[in-house]
Order: structure tokens, then sequence, then C-alpha cells
């Protein structure tokens, strides 16, 4: 609808979005398919197995309980789309509202607004993340608020910086002046048009918040045990690090590439759309 | 009554008074063109009568506004709202902008009827292809679910026509609604507009810079200069006797069969800005007849014969 078939198509067309689209496809089929494709169930325990190197029998060897890497691997891919997402999502929900309300009305209300955007735009992603964790305490629910808190100041600028664009076009005043009240205004003029560059930025902003995700894994603030999650597999291979590196090398490539896809799929997006100049104005 | 009755009304912004006085009025399914300069203040009257004002930062401090039996300018938003559209519609200066880009055109037309006349989908979709094919947009019904970028700007304007014209207004405000199109499609969107306005029995409010419109479309004239009526009248009395030189002079502008070259004329001078009008006649500066008077005395709208004009000068044609 908003972002056209063709932009799709050109999207594909160009080596690195075809890639980093196979890629995407890949991990998210890998998620999906889980159960299917894991060749062992991820929270067995096999202790006589521990620290096996990567090999016929496990693929990506095991970590320091005799759990199969590979299997964990294409769970915690679950986790960390599932985080991502969820949390990118209501961010951008919430955000647009926010935004929208304050471009489109204006005074007092966007004043407190950009406020308090501009405040927690003054803290970085994490540290804002973390005070939120230490007030709900740890956990995959709390993950998912503190990441989405955390990125609603970007997608609220963006759009009230295009809603404030787009409220002085001319088609926007001749729907007023044809007897169009602020609901339609706002809900079937502004919001779809500033949507794509929107959703652009929530692409981007999926890649940081799968890695803020594996952050606050690794200090064991995010998914529990035996819940497996790139970040939390990462620090338990701190341990083992000189002697079974690959428990920590394994689930960081994986973030690795997956963020990298993402952002190349997004950077794609944005040239098919030609909406460069746009995101600029957030 | 009239239709549409201005009466001396003076629209402010901020400190500015860009809008002085303006008085003039309008029949049911009168065709009433209002000509001047850029800066005139020209869109800004059209702005008043929509109640769209407050989008700019101004509003009408004295005068009042009528439409038939409504004082405009008392009227809440909301009950300004349900009458935009539906007895009074908008055309705007650029139709290259005033569709939704990401919208379908058909679409566009139909929420107007769906929204005033409370038409469902299909109604509203019979109501506007048929609304397009009077105004000669050849394959309607597939132009209905084109986007704007892909039609043609006098395609556009039509369609920006027909939701003008989708809920059957009584009024028609057409802001210079042929300047961003080809000259050659300028008089057939003019003649189309006027063809509409008279079956449709629609007034219209043509406003225009350019008087060979004017003597072509319209029933009355209304001369705007700098923020103030210059004159009012019938269009065969404003072109055979002028009694402003304003008038004469914007006249003066047609170009005419057999004009040498080089022989087109062009009125000396600018609109002078608002912040700095001249006292007494603000056309004083401009004027070749202005006597010692008119530096000092603003001339005040008299009527004449028929119509009015706002010269000290005129006790004869000039």
């Amino acid at each position: 609808m908003t972002v056209p078939s063709s932009a799709l198509g050109r999207l594909l067309r160009t080596p690195r979005g075809l890639g980093a689209a196979i890629v995407l496809a890949i991990i998210v089929l890998a998620a999906i398919l889980a159960p299917v494709i894991a060749p062992y169930d991820y929270a067995a325990q096999n202790l006589r197995n521990a620290n096996m190197d990567p090999g016929a029998l496990h693929w990506l060897g095991t970590d320091e309980f005799g759990r199969d890497l590979f299997s964990r691997i294409i769970y915690g891919a679950r986790t960390s789309l599932a985080v991502g997402v969820i949390s990118i999502s209501i961010s951008m929900v919430c955000g647009m509202a926010l935004g929208a309300a304050a471009g489109y009305f204006g005074g007092a209300f966007d004043r407190a607004v950009t406020m308090v955007v501009d405040l927690s735009w003054s803290f970085p992603e994490i540290l804002l993340a973390l005070i939120l964790i230490a007030i709900l305490g740890p956990g995959l629910a709390s993950t998912m608020i503190a990441i989405s808190i955390a990125y609603l100041a970007q997608f609220t600028r963006l759009t009230r910086a295009q809603v404030m664009a787009l409220k002085s076009e001319t088609y926007v005043e001749a729907t007023i002046s044809l007897g169009a009240g602020s609901g339609h205004v706002l809900f079937r003029h502004l919001l779809p048009n500033a949507l794509t560059p929107v959703i652009v930025a929530g692409m981007l902003a999926t890649g940081d918040a799968i890695i803020l995700e594996a952050t606050l894994g690794f200090f064991g603030l995010g998914a529990q045990p035996p819940t497996p999650s790139w970040g939390a597999m990462m620090s338990s291979g701190t341990a083992q690090i000189f002697i079974a590196p690959w428990i920590i090398i394994f689930p960081g490539l994986t973030i690795a590439i997956t963020v990298i896809a993402i952002n190349l799929f997004g950077d794609a997006l944005i040239d098919a759309l030609d909406i460069r100049q746009r995101l600029r104005e957030g | 009554m009239a239709l549409l009755d201005l009466s001396d009304v003076t629209v402010s912004i901020g400190v500015l008074t860009p809008l002085d006085r303006i008085a003039f009025s309008i029949e049911a399914g009168e065709i009433v063109g209002v000509v001047g300069e850029s800066g005139s203040g020209k869109s800004l009257t059209a702005m008043a009568v929509m109640g769209l004002l407050p989008l700019i930062g101004g509003r009408i401090t004295s005068g009042a506004v009528r439409f038939a039996d409504v004082e405009l300018n008392r009227l809440t938003e909301r009950d300004y709202r349900a009458l935009r559209g539906r007895r009074i519609a908008l055309i705007s200066q650029n139709p290259m902008t005033s569709l939704d880009p990401i919208r379908r055109v058909g679409e566009q037309i139909d929420q107007v009827s769906m929204m005033h006349l409370g038409f469902g989908a299909e109604q509203a979709r019979l109501r506007s292809v048929d609304m397009m094919r009077q105004l000669r947009i050849p394959e309607a019904d597939v132009v209905h679910g084109n986007f704007p970028h892909q039609l043609s700007g006098g395609m556009k304007q039509r369609i920006v026509i027909a939701m003008a014209l989708a809920a059957d207004p009584e009024l028609i405000v057409a802001d210079e609604p042929t300047t961003a199109l080809d000259v050659t499609i300028q008089a057939q969107i003019i003649q189309i507009m006027v063809e509409m306005a008279r079956r449709k029995n629609v007034a219209l409010m043509l406003i225009t810079h350019d008087m060979g419109v004017v003597a072509q479309a319209c029933d009355r004239v209304v001369v705007l200069y700098a923020g103030r009526v210059a004159e009012t009248g019938s269009v065969e009395r404003i072109f055979a006797a002028p009694r402003h030189p304003y008038t004469k002079s914007l006249i003066g502008c047609i170009p005419v069969e057999g004009l040498p070259p080089g022989g087109l004329k062009g009125i000396d001078g600018v609109v002078p800005g608002v912040a700095n009008y001249p006292a007494g006649c603000r056309f004083h500066p401009r004027c070749s007849l202005a006597q010692d008077r008119c530096k000092i005395e603003a001339p005040l709208l008299r009527a004449l014969d028929e119509g009015a004009a706002a010269c000290h000068l005129t006790g004869d044609p000039l």
C-alpha cells in the first residue's frame, strides 16, 4: 500500500538488497521452524558431552552443560527476533501516536512531549534500558518494555517532524476546506503519508534492539534460563573462552550476521523508496 | 438577499491588517471575478470566506461575512466544518499539490459525498464517476482508480473541481484555479468550470489576475488593490467605462490583436507590501491622475449608478 510493490522489486534487484533479504528469510524461517530443524532439545543437558568440539554429532559443538549449540542458537533466534520485533512495534505505535498528536496540535502538549523526548534522548539507550529493568526486574517482558521505551523518542521525533512538514501541504488545506475534521486529516492523510520513513526507521531500529536485547541478556537481565538467548549464551561462554571458544563465537557471529542483514536490508529499502532526505528531517 | 455578503470585512494577522473593509456580495448562481495583482488580498478574501484564516494565524477583526442566512464569522469550528464542502467549496491554486499523493483520486472525490451526503461507498463511486464524465474526463471509471502522479495537471485540476462539486455546494470559491496549468489548458478548465456552474446553478467566486478570463467568464467583477476594494460592477460596465484608474490600467494590460512588438503595457511600480501601505489612496503612487487630496485622504467606496468605486475622481468614467 504505502510501500509500492515496485519499490520492493527495485530493492531485490540490487545484490545488497537481495543478499540481505535471503539471509533474513533464512533466519526468520529457522526461528519459525525451530522445532522441526533443531536436531536436539535445546534444554537437554548431557554433562558427559560438555564442551564438545564442533563436529558431525553436534554441528556447532556443545556448551558447558553438554547442550547442543546449534539447537540453542536456532531457538535463541525466536527470543531475539520476538523481542526485537515486538518491542520496536510497541515503540513505533506509541511513538507515532505521540509524535502525530504533538506535531498536529502543537501548543503546550507539543512542548511537553518534545521536552520529555529530548530529555530521554540525552541518555544512551542502554542506560535507559538498564534503569528501566532495574525498576521492573529482569525477564523477557521487562526487556521488551525497556527496549520499547528506550526507542520511543526516536519514533516520536520522526513522526512529529513528518506531520509538521505534511501539515502545511496544500492537500491538507484542501481537505479541511471540504469539511474534514482533525481525525480525518490525521488518520486518512497525515499518518499514511508519514508512514514510509517511520517503517524504515523501525526496520533499522530492530537491528539495534536485537543488539540491546543481547547486551541485556549478556548481563543476565533478559530472558531467564533455560530459555536460550544469544546474549546469555555468549555470557556463559566467557568462562569457557579458552577451552571451548565456539560457545561464545557462534552466538556472537549469529548476532552480527542478523544485525548486518537487517541494516543492509533497511539501507536498501531507503534507497529503493528514495527517502534518505525525509529520514534526516527527524 | 445575496447568497454571500461581505460587509466591511477587516482581517488582521498579528499587527498587520492585510484586508481593510472589504465589501461585496454574490447572488445565487452568479459568477463573480475577484481580480487584482499579487498581494492585493485575493487569496486572503477566499480564506476569510472559507473560515481558514486560523491556519495562517489571521482573524476577522471587524465586519461580517454572511452566507445565505448564516453569519459565518460567528460560527463555531464544528458548524463551519459541516458547511465547508457541503455548501461552500474551495478549489485551490495548485492542482499538483491539492491531492493526497498516496490515495486514489476517485476515493478522494468519494470521501466528500460520503462525508457530507451520507453516501455508501458504491453510491459515492457512481456519483464520482458520473461527475468526472460531466467534467469530460475520458475513461472516468479507469481514472477513478488512478493515483495523482499518473494524471496530467489538467486532469488533476478536473479531479479537484469534481471534489468541490461532489456535495452539491451553493458556492464555489476558486482561488486562481488555472495559474499552475499550461496556457493551452487554462481556457479549457475555465470553460468547464463556468459551464458546470451555470448548469448546476452554483455561484462561483473566481479569483484571478487575468482580466481576459474575467471578460470571458464572469457576470460581475470585484477589483481589489492593496487590501481594499477599488471597484465593483458588472463586466460590461467595468470594461466599457472603468471608474477607477487601477481598473483602467488592468484592462490596459490585456493583450489585443494587432499589438506591435513591445507594445504590451504593464502598470509601473508594484503593489506596496502590507507593512508599508501609503497614506491616503493606496494607489496614488502609481496613479497618473493623483492629486494632492489622494495622498492624504483615503477615498471611500461610493455607490455609482452601476456598482461602486473608491476614487476621489469618480465623477465621470475614466
